[in-house]
């Protein structure tokens, strides 16, 4: 088992680096294929012998992107996009983007005619997972994916594959709710920089190879007494809590999360795809109507404030950090009723603007200085 | 809207500096176009005296359900555009920026929209310019074949009036074409929506009727597309941004016997000017070129007195043939309403129906309406001019504008980008001209 420290490190350091750790499975003999943030069919990359690599954007300095985007297209397409022009990505077999804003409903077009080496596979989600259709229909959006993954591996994923991905996946899932029920008893060793980090690594790793490095973090965590935090603890929700700058400013100011409701972390593992039910994909198709509280997926009675209201009584939170991506109108239609519902609850939210490209911090940090007194 | 939006009769400054210019009077068809949408909102207004349950409706959602049901059905979008043309976006976008807590990011469709919400709902007090026409709504009609915005919004909608939403989610078309699984999903939904909208609304589906509906818009849909295509003649019948004016029509009326009417007077006059050689574009016609985008409401009167300035007249839009929607069966339906919009459809098909209109109008420029609420079409665009230039070698520019606020448009921008373009057309011309 190793260190935990050395652990937590590893997954920072694939954070810091994702290149790097392309280029290790690339040096392995692996494919890897990109997916764009927020939701991508993992599964069926990893039952097709490949690596899916998330694509959540990054710092960098606008350039060639801004011939395709305008200056108000949120700061992961935009980085996507240089990242994909300046050939950051060169090396991934293909990218999955799916079209579930009107933002990435461009992205998949840009990318087709900006970044013709990395050849682009378009899923649609259904929106309206009232209809029964819907299955069927996610179904064969799966089934348009595969076939285009098996050109690039020459031949079709096996059932027997998918079934076993999605053991991998639902046991990788159930790791990562255990490691975010550790981590709050351990909120002085997990920090919310390294929380982010053991996440988000998520994407960067073969699933069952991360699965392992969390579990031992889990029980290098579990070996440590329980830390009674003195300090404040926060529910972060939205897309992401990054760059790492916003971590550190939240640890700044003593205040730990004890649990989270963003896309881009706890949301990836909180719905599991059911064991039984009928074959891989008919239930993969059914794990996406369990997602949940995210602004991308059409949900009636804006639900969001509700489940933050829960979650911050479970995780005995004093507040809640809503972190919205600059230009996610998802995010800002869900933003009112969200904040309403929590002042109904008694909850105190601050929102924060979150901006991959941001130079300057100190406007968040005079903002997360005065919720904190507020707490 | 119950305001046409005839630009040449919004434009007073223009007037005032005129003398004594006899005023043309108002074409048959655009008091026709008056009096369909002042009824629109009358029978909304009686049914809900009645105590019939009334809808509000997203702009591409299919018209002819409701119009089979004998539903009453009202359009945030057309009306949001006819305030914002009013120049009385103002107090809806700051209640809404403000007191409501959204951000200013928003699609302002949708900003004023939730305002003016707030004042039906009682929770704000903003004067209604209209008196409160658009009636307070008991369900949604949603698609989403527009934007995703949509979907958004009508949620937002649903829970600040507690009232159900009746959504077919029409996905939008990385392919060519609408694939068939798309179809079926889409078939299933609207199946469902139709048994369910009966049951909310205790109204009957009735086969014939919906035949004979299916067939009036069928009409409206070809003659529709027919005025547009007159405007192929040179010079062009009527001014282009006229024909904004009908989309109400189009919108709201998709269905009904009163549309065909306008739109067979519509057609009547354009063909009148065209054989008697006239045109009610208030210059003369030097340049033609196409119009990318939805109309600046809030600045309509200006764009056509700077374009009337130069004689350019916009005689291809990308925008008003969305609601040219053809089909002759349910599932022809679902086919049809998820590529009804290019909004919906991949860069592909968007660049062949531009190039085809581009040609057959014989454009000689584009105009790109960088419209600040509707990321959908802005996160494409610049791909799209680029190729679409090249395709049809025609120059193109672009400017900052907005649907409806007023706040992101600069009058000097739109002017310096005009005559830019004008400079490069007239370069092409003499270019042309001299072999």
């Amino acid at each position: 088992m190793a260190d935990l420290q050395e652990s937590i490190a590893r997954l920072q350091a694939a954070c810091r680096d994702p290149r790097a750790q392309m280029d290790r499975y690339l040096a392995q003999g692996k494919k890897v294929v990109g997916c764009f943030a927020p939701w991508a069919p993992e599964e069926l990359v990893h039952a097709s012998g490949m690596i899916p690599m998330g694509m959540w954007g990054g710092h960098t300095e606008l350039k060639s992107a801004k011939s395709y985007l305008p200056a108000f297209a949120c700061s992961i397409m935009q980085a996507n996009m240089e990242f994909g022009l300046n050939g950051a990505y060169e090396g991934m077999s293909a990218v999955i983007i799916p079209a579930i804003c009107d933002t990435l409903r461009c992205m998949t077009q840009n990318w087709r005619f900006g970044v013709k080496s990395i050849p682009a596979i378009a899923i649609v989600y259904p929106q309206n997972r009232r209809s029964p259709a819907s299955t069927d229909y996610l179904i064969s959006e799966y089934e348009g994916v595969l076939l285009q993954l098996a050109a690039l591996t020459g031949c079709m994923m096996s059932e027997t594959a998918l079934c076993e991905t999605i053991r991998i996946y639902n046991e990788h899932n159930r790791t990562m709710r255990e490691f975010a029920a550790a981590a709050a008893e351990h909120l002085d060793v997990i920090t919310p920089q390294v929380r982010h980090a053991v996440f988000k690594s998520a994407f960067f790793f073969e699933k069952s190879e991360h699965t392992a490095i969390v579990q031992d973090i889990i029980a290098g965590l579990k070996a440590l007494p329980v830390c009674q935090w003195s300090g404040k603890k926060v529910v972060l929700t939205g897309i992401m809590c990054e760059p790492e700058q916003v971590l550190d400013i939240l640890a700044d100011n003593g205040i730990a999360v004890a649990a989270d409701d963003l896309v881009q972390e706890s949301q990836q593992f909180r719905a599991d795809t059911p064991e039984t039910g009928g074959g891989g994909l008919k239930r993969l198709a059914l794990q996406w109507n369990e997602r949940y509280g995210c602004s991308l997926i059409h949900e009636l009675g804006k639900p969001r404030g509700g489940e933050l209201a829960k979650l911050c009584a479970g995780a005995g939170a004093d507040g809640v950090i809503n972190c919205m991506v600059k230009f996610c109108d998802p995010e800002e239609y869900d933003q009112p009723w969200l904040e309403k519902d929590l002042r109904a609850a008694g909850i105190p939210c601050a929102s924060i603007e979150i901006d991959q490209q941001n130079a300057s911090f100190e406007q968040i940090r005079t903002r997360v200085q005065t919720f904190c007194e507020l707490l | 809207m119950s305001d046409t939006l005839n630009p040449t009769a919004a434009a007073p400054a223009q007037a005032a500096a005129a003398p004594a210019k006899p005023k043309r009077p108002k074409a048959k068809s655009l008091l026709m176009i008056g009096e369909q949408t002042n009824a629109l909102f009358e029978n909304a207004r009686l049914a809900k005296e009645r105590g019939e349950k009334v809808g509000w409706s997203a702009s591409i959602f299919p018209q002819e359900i409701a119009e089979t049901l004998g539903l009453n059905v009202l359009y945030p979008e057309n009306h949001t555009a006819g305030i914002a043309a009013r120049h009385q976006a103002d107090p809806f976008l700051q209640e809404c920026e403000g007191p409501m807590g959204y951000s200013n990011d928003l699609c302002a469709y949708a900003k004023l929209n939730l305002a003016y919400t707030a004042v039906l709902n009682g929770e704000s007090s903003v004067e209604l310019p209209d008196g409160g026409k658009m009636v307070k709504p008991d369900f949604l009609l949603l698609t989403n074949n527009i934007c995703n915005q949509l979907t958004k919004w009508y949620e937002n909608l649903a829970r600040q009036l507690d009232i159900p939403v009746f959504f077919i989610d029409t996905c939008y078309n990385p392919m060519d074409y609408v694939t068939e699984t798309r179809v079926r999903y889409v078939r299933a939904q609207i199946d469902q929506l139709i048994r369910d909208l009966c049951a909310f609304t205790g109204k009957t589906w009735d086969d014939e009727r919906f035949k004979k509906v299916m067939e009036i818009s069928q009409r409206n849909s070809y003659l529709w597309e027919r005025a547009n295509n007159l405007m192929d003649h040179k010079p062009a019948p009527i001014g282009g941004f006229e024909l904004f004016n009908y989309m109400s029509a189009m919108v709201c009326n998709r269905g009904k016997e009163s549309t065909t009417a306008i739109m067979e007077q519509l057609n009547a006059e354009m063909e009148q000017h065209i054989k008697e050689g006239t045109s009610t574009f208030p210059a003369k016609e030097e340049y033609r070129v196409s119009w990318d985008g939805i109309a600046c409401w809030p600045y309509l009167s200006h764009n056509l007195r700077t374009l009337k300035q130069y004689g350019i007249n916009m005689v291809a839009s990308s925008y008003g043939k969305a609601w040219a929607i053809q089909y002759d069966d349910l599932d022809g339906m679902a086919r049809a309403y998820c590529f009804a919009s290019t909004n919906g459809d991949n860069a592909s098909t968007m660049l062949s129906r531009r190039y085809e209109a581009l040609t057959r109008m014989g454009c000689e420029g584009t105009i790109y309406h960088v419209n600040r609420s509707c990321k959908v079409m802005d996160c494409q665009m610049m791909e799209v001019q680029r190729q679409l230039s090249k395709m049809a070698g025609v120059p193109f520019t672009s400017f900052d504008g907005d649907q409806a606020d007023y706040r992101n448009y600069s009058e000097a921008q739109f002017e310096t980008r005009i005559q830019g373009l004008v400079e490069v057309m007239k370069q092409n011309k003499e270019a042309k001209s001299n072999g």
